[in-house]
């Protein structure tokens, strides 16, 4: 598998997301609380490896509900966003994150 | 036989065997040793509290090991965590694939640095924005 996601966020693919993502967040008039961050932040830090272990990590890509915060809100690239998921997913088997809370 | 393979097991200890953990990490190492295995690391990550609960325990005492080996001991180490019930849970991870990969991923990012000290127009301005926007977004 060849990851050259260095080059990603800068190419067009991410401009186009943008675009389709804006217009129906004004549509739906909810889209105050959005914390778009557009840039995948593991490839701001030149992640390789994200490990299950770091709970503090993972928790900001887990809401109040528990679940796994898409692509789309964080703007991970897909490469980062596979390597979260399963992380994440390592992580509650352990019991070191919930599947749910409520 | 190829390169060894590397793998972390995680496991939860039973919050009320405390004085056993160490007996136990000890009892688990050896088992691997004695498979041919390495433990290159035996680390205790101490109590935790469960994100949910398991055989309704709360809290457990996480140890991390990291081993060395063909994967023929681990097959033996899962069979005796899964029979002791002073384990809560194991999880075990292959991490050389993934780590070889990193390492590589990093000697190409090192490599690329290399080649152009001061980066090319294009790249070099474009990354810059794109940090910026990111810090102006996330705060």
């Amino acid at each position: 598998m060849s990851t050259n996601y260095e080059d990603r966020p800068r190419g067009g693919g991410y401009d186009s997301d943008d675009d389709g993502d804006r217009r129906p967040m004004g549509g739906r008039g909810g889209g105050r609380r959005m914390h778009r961050r557009r840039v995948c932040r593991f490839c701001i830090d030149k992640v390789d490896l994200i490990d299950f272990k770091d709970v503090r990590l993972l928790q900001n890509y887990l809401p109040e509900r528990g679940k796994i915060l898409p692509r789309r809100i964080s703007g991970n690239c897909a490469t980062h966003q596979r390597m979260l998921a399963e992380a994440i997913k390592r992580a509650r088997n352990i019991a070191l994150l919930p599947y749910t809370t409520d | 036989m190829q390169t060894k393979r590397q793998y972390e097991v995680v496991f939860i200890v039973d919050p009320t065997a405390d004085e056993e953990v160490a007996k136990l990490t000890e009892g688990f190492s050896q088992i691997i040793t004695d498979q041919g295995g390495v433990v290159t690391k035996a680390e205790t990550m101490g109590k935790r509290q469960l994100a949910y609960e398991i055989n309704h325990h709360k809290d457990g005492t996480f140890v991390l090991l990291e081993i060395e080996g063909s994967g023929r001991e681990i097959a033996e180490l899962e069979r005796r965590m899964r029979v002791n019930d002073r384990i809560l849970r194991y999880l075990t991870v292959r991490v050389d694939e993934d780590r070889r990969r990193a390492d590589k991923l990093k000697d190409r990012r090192a490599r690329k640095a290399a080649k152009r000290p001061a980066p090319a127009h294009g790249s070099g301005s474009r990354r810059g924005g794109s940090m910026e926007f990111a810090e102006a977004a996330g705060e």
